[in-house]
């Protein structure tokens, strides 16, 4: 895509901006609902120079310690269960009645159990993730082409030759768009932990701007969070696509 | 469709004969319902014994004790309400605006322009994020968190719909047309109905979504409901409290997302997905 298609693309969250800068400082909206787009912009670099890294470093971490963990292990256990009868017959059961529960109902138990810190934030994470990983890799895996199975005995490959270099690799395309899911709601589980009680972070960080009544800053890291959660899904996604070339 | 390990076993199981063939039927059949006893007998007999401490978990009999007491006492049937009438009516504020724009958007090409790159950014985007935002705006009741759910799920909907819409079979639109249906007739009597089963699975998604995200307003704001009774006595170290709260939602969630699926093999008994036999072990 050329510059100029770029710019032409772009063009609406250019009018969105002027607008907003335009309505608060002629007064329209009052700066208390809305501050100006500029005065948010050097708010940020503000908080940049003072602690927004530390506390987005803190987030960021929590986030991805129970993130890791949990695709690890969700995509263990669900191609296990997909490939072995046993573990399906006695793990299944368990999913289905966990797998709708809202995940953010936990937000309490951990805390409770684990307390304010990083390890409550992690543990959250981790449960919330799991299952929406557990149940996607398990679906993947069961969705493997019988031909291609068939074909691998066929030739003489054993029962772990099947499973690992046949049935894992085949199902990998769902099982990444499974996990990809997850990654926006381990966002949504950390920043609501976060927003609801935390000693830092960038969730912490935003409620403490507002209720402080510096809105700029407030909106300044409401927009740092929204960007890594936009940036984390766009580089997921590219390696992704790097990790299944592949395929084509 | 049988799982890769499930012809395994059948094979297997024509080699064996006898006891070891009923015995692992046996399993098949039995399994199920192990696990999930066991689950609960262990959770009972692990605090009872005393192998966990009462506190981090508390016996299950206590616990059930508990939601009892809340259903006697009045205050569960109420949070219970609260809740489910936030939740249904942001889903359904969120389920129109996103089933019309997705409609619309890709079919009026200035529309499309406009908001091709607002929903390319606030797909990805936490919108729980914004909940101070929504505060600071919306004040601290109702009106707020209903708007923040809505907004949480609506994106979702606009972009299964928008693609729903585009990939209806070319050749069904053709047919329709050349038997002289106009624009109009079209929309309604072709696209979407053969765009359902998408929309739906769309829908599906976000309810989720808009459980998640409603417990959290509740959390954040208070105002009553099943989050906020549940954060409340994770405040005051109630534990029973808290794994009651657990139970609760779960069971409330549980009842949600199958009343869905209910819903859309009803909406959809026309179509052939309904036919098939259900394949899930």
């Amino acid at each position: 895509m050329s510059a100029a298609a770029t710019l032409w693309r772009f063009t609406p969250l250019l009018i969105i901006a002027l607008l907003w800068e335009a309505t608060t400082r002629l007064g329209l909206i009052s700066e208390f609902a809305l501050p100006p787009l500029t005065n948010v912009i050097s708010s940020f670099f503000k908080l940049l120079a003072d602690d927004l890294l530390y506390h987005t470093g803190r987030s960021i971490l929590r986030g991805a310690v129970g993130f890791l963990c949990a695709m690890v292990v969700g995509v263990l256990a669900g191609v296990l269960m997909a490939w072995y009868r046993p573990v399906r017959i006695l793990v299944n059961p368990l999913m289905r009645c966990f797998y709708p529960m809202p995940k953010s109902a936990l937000i309490p138990l951990t805390i409770m159990w684990i307390g304010l810190g990083d390890g409550s934030k992690m543990t959250l994470i981790f449960i919330g993730c799991l299952l929406p990983i557990v149940m996607s890799s398990f679906n993947a895996a069961r969705g493997v082409d019988q031909v291609l199975i068939w074909s691998a005995r066929g030739m003489g490959a054993t029962e772990q030759q099947v499973l690992w270099e046949v049935v894992v690799p085949a199902s990998m395309p769902e099982i990444l768009s499974g996990i990809r899911i997850s990654l926006a709601l381990s966002f949504i589980l950390l920043v609501s932990a976060e927003l609801i009680i935390a000693n830092n972070g960038i969730g912490y960080l935003i409620d403490l701007l507002g209720e402080g009544g510096d809105y700029a800053g407030m909106f300044a890291g409401v927009i740092t969070i929204s960007a890594i959660g936009f940036f984390a899904d766009r580089g997921y996604v590219m390696l992704m696509r790097r990790f299944l070339r592949w395929r084509e | 469709m049988a799982g890769p390990s499930t012809n395994a076993a059948i094979a297997l199981s024509l080699r064996e004969n006898g006891m070891a063939h009923w015995l692992r039927i046996g399993f098949y059949k039995v399994g199920p319902f192990f696990t999930v006893t066991a689950l609960l007998l262990t959770w009972e007999l692990a605090s009872r014994l005393e192998l966990v401490i009462a506190f981090l978990l508390p016996p299950l009999s206590v616990v059930l004790l508990r939601i009892a007491e809340d259903m006697v006492a009045g205050q569960l049937p109420l949070d219970i309400a609260i809740t489910l009438y936030r939740t249904l009516v942001a889903f359904v504020l969120a389920m129109v605006i996103g089933i019309s724009l997705g409609i619309v958007i890709p079919r009026v090409a200035s529309i499309r322009w406009f908001f091709d790159p607002i929903i390319s950014i606030g797909l990805p985007m936490p919108k729980i994020a914004l909940l101070p935002i929504f505060m600071l705006w919306f004040g601290l009741f109702d009106t707020s968190k209903i708007l923040m759910v809505a907004f949480s799920a609506s994106f979702q909907i606009i972009i299964t719909t928008w693609s729903a819409t585009q990939n209806v079979e070319k050749e069904l639109i053709w047919s329709a047309r050349s038997l002289g249906a106009s624009n109009r007739q079209i929309l309604w009597e072709v696209i979407f109905p053969a765009s359902l089963p998408q929309i739906l699975t769309g829908l599906q998604i976000a309810m989720p979504v808009c459980l998640i995200v409603v417990l959290v307003t509740e959390m954040v704001m208070g105002g009553q409901g099943l989050g906020d009774s549940m954060l409340r006595s994770a405040r005051y170290v109630d534990s029973p409290g808290v794994f009651a709260g657990i139970v609760e939602i779960g069971i409330v969630g549980f009842c949600v997302i199958r009343s869905m699926e209910l819903i859309r093999r009803r909406l959809l008994v026309w179509h052939q997905e309904t036919q098939k036999e259900e394949t899930t072990v």
